[in-house]
């Protein structure tokens, strides 16, 4: 479904994603880790095309999309959330997400972006009126808008930025079990940055780990936690907890 | 009550000059509705923070294109006004278009707007052969006075429909922008563009449609208001202080709501009135100054102008400013 090979983005003389090749499969969900400062959103930014790669190819669908401004790639089926929520303060919550379910899909009907914003504020679990504004929404709640910001643009591959949660593990979880339904439901195929890899570990299928802008390790979530790399990146933060919940799962 | 009082106020507007007609208040009412459509036309992009400060050379390009094309080349304002509309139009889409992939916005875009008000001002005025430089332009006048197809009217009543009728048409455009998905769309641009291409809009392609639309009203503004007026100069409509007395009027009377720069218009032009019976001559350019004094106190302290302010009280309605 994605292909994305010798990506690179400089900053300046800064190299902040560096020779990044990777696939998804239809229907996967693929964990991307990595310390603080990794390259994680980066690459979700050239994915989603807020940002142009240095080099690199990125081909989703069969078609070669590095570069293409943002929403031509999601008019291709390419959602994103922004690790730090960007909700649109102005606008009440329905209309956010009724925003993206019109310019999301290419601006279909009116109705027809209505109806998308009702279901993803449904299964995102918030309110379906026209009017309550985003004011009231805590750290939680705001991770919520923005999933469902991205699933009303109706996409096939979902970028979901987490880390940096500001969740206790009881919301956590929560939002590992919402993209469990999300691929589940709807057939969306995931891309899942997080920083609590506890939870991470449980949910993905395959975890692909960057240091530095670079990838160190790709592979099951077993496989990739006993890697002596990735341990010593990890070495001091969680590593016990990774090796811990990849065990839980077998 | 609320459904009904645009139609009471339109149907009060209409049978108006049918009650009473002296000409003197018939002649500020027109020239309010005029300027009020020009204010509105203004506020359509500038309630999404989109402040242009470049308006005043649409309303210049409207009225001159519309004088020139008739008195050159004889062609009726009915087609001169349109024309004069698109060359406003390219104008606009010139400047925001580079500002827009530039990412230039807020306080950097009303500069490089400025530019635009003032180049309009300064060819208007040293095209001299052309357009009579500083002293003014004139439409030549029809035989008889009145003439529809020349866009030219003899009574007050009759000019009072025209303006009444590009008022209205002003708000129904705003009205139906601000119910329009592109309102959603303008709105988040205004907060956060990035977030805005994540939601799938394609920012610079919005931008340019409002600004288009915008510029094109205006433009239509500045012709009518050439027709009226029947007489035209670099200063009056087009140049910094128009630019500046559009931003002014619609930031006092209230951007967000549709009546606010209608309102914007009558405080303006009362004003200037007033100075004009009181200082005589002497004031000319007291009202930039008064303007430019209200303006600062209206941004800092009712950045929702007077009607939004009354609204929000009235309503307790979700506004923002
Ligand atoms: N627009 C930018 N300009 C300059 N440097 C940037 C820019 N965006 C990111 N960087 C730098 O690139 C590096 C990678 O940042 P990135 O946000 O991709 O990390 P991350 O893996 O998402 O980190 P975190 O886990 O903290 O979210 C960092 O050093 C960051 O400072
Ligand atoms: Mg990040």
């Amino acid at each position: 479904m994605l292909e994305v090979s010798g990506l690179i983005k400089r900053f300046g003389g800064f190299t902040a994603v560096s020779n990044v090749s990777f696939q998804v499969g239809q229907g996967e969900i693929l964990g991307l880790i990595g310390p603080n400062g990794s390259g994680k959103s980066t690459i979700f930014n050239m994915l989603s095309g807020t940002l142009a790669p240095t080099a690199g190819t990125i081909r989703f669908l069969g078609h070669e999309i590095g570069g293409l401004p943002p929403y031509r790639i999601i008019n291709q089926g390419i959602g994103r959330t922004f690790q730090i929520p960007r909700p649109f303060k102005r606008l009440s919550i329905f209309e956010n997400v009724a925003l993206a379910g019109y310019y999301g899909q290419g601006q279909p009907s009116r109705t027809k972006a209505y109806d998308a914003a009702e279901r993803a504020l449904s299964l995102v679990g918030l309110p379906i009126d026209r009017n309550t504004m985003i004011g009231g929404l805590g750290a939680a709640g705001l991770k919520k808008l923005e999933l469902a910001k991205a699933l009303a643009t109706q996409p096939r591959l979902l970028l979901a930025d987490e880390s940096l949660g500001g969740l206790d593990e009881h919301e956590m979880d929560q939002a590992a079990d919402m993209l469990r339904r999300i691929r589940a439901e709807l057939g969306i195929t995931i891309i899942w940055v997080e920083h609590i890899m506890g939870v991470l570990m449980r949910v993905v299928d395959r975890v692909m780990v960057l240091d530095h802008g670079e990838k160190i390790a790709e592979g099951l979530p077993s496989e990739v936690s006993a890697d002596p790399r990735v341990i010593e990146v990890y070495l001091g933060t969680d590593a016990t907890a990774v090796q811990a919940a990849a065990a839980e799962r077998q | 009550m609320n459904k009904a009082l645009p139609w009471i106020v339109g149907a009060a507007m209409i049978a108006l000059p049918f009650v009473y007609s002296a000409p003197y208040p018939m002649h500020l009412m027109i020239v309010v509705l005029i300027w009020s459509f020009a204010y509105t036309s203004w506020s359509v992009m500038g309630r999404f923070g989109l402040v242009s400060l470049g308006h005043g050379g649409f309303m210049g390009v409207g009225a001159y294109g519309t004088a020139l094309l008739w008195n050159h080349l004889g062609l009726t304002p009915w087609i001169g006004i349109p024309i004069s509309m698109v060359m406003a139009v390219a104008l606009a889409l010139v400047v925001a278009y580079p500002c827009s992939r530039f990412r230039i916005t807020g306080h950097y875009f009303a500069l490089v707007t400025l530019a635009l008000s003032a180049i309009v001002l300064q060819v208007a005025t040293a095209s001299r052969d052309l357009t009579g430089g500083s002293l003014g332009y004139t439409p030549e006048r029809v035989q008889g006075g009145g003439n529809i197809l020349a866009f030219q009217f003899e009574s007050k009543i009759s000019w009072y429909f025209v303006a009444l009728g590009f008022w209205a048409l002003g708000l129904l455009i705003r009205w139906w922008v601000d119910r329009s998905m592109i309102a959603y769309a303008l709105e988040a641009i205004a907060e956060d563009e990035d977030a805005a291409g994540a939601a799938g809009v394609n920012v610079t392609a919005e931008k340019l449609k409002i600004t288009a639309l915008s510029a094109a009203m205006t433009a239509a503004a500045g012709g009518v208001y050439c027709q009226y007026q029947m007489f035209i100069s670099p200063d009056t409509v087009s140049g910094i202080s128009v630019s500046l007395q559009m931003v002014f009027a619609a930031v006092v009377g209230g951007i967000y709501v549709l009546p606010g720069p209608t309102v914007g218009a009558i405080i303006t032009i009362l004003l200037a009135e007033g100075l004009r019976i009181f200082f005589g001559t002497g004031a000319l350019g007291y009202d930039n100054l008064v303007y430019g004094t209200l303006l600062v106190v209206f941004i800092i302290f009712l950045p929702q102008g007077l009607v939004g302010a009354a609204w929000n009280k009235l309503t307790g309605a979700r506004q923002t400013a």
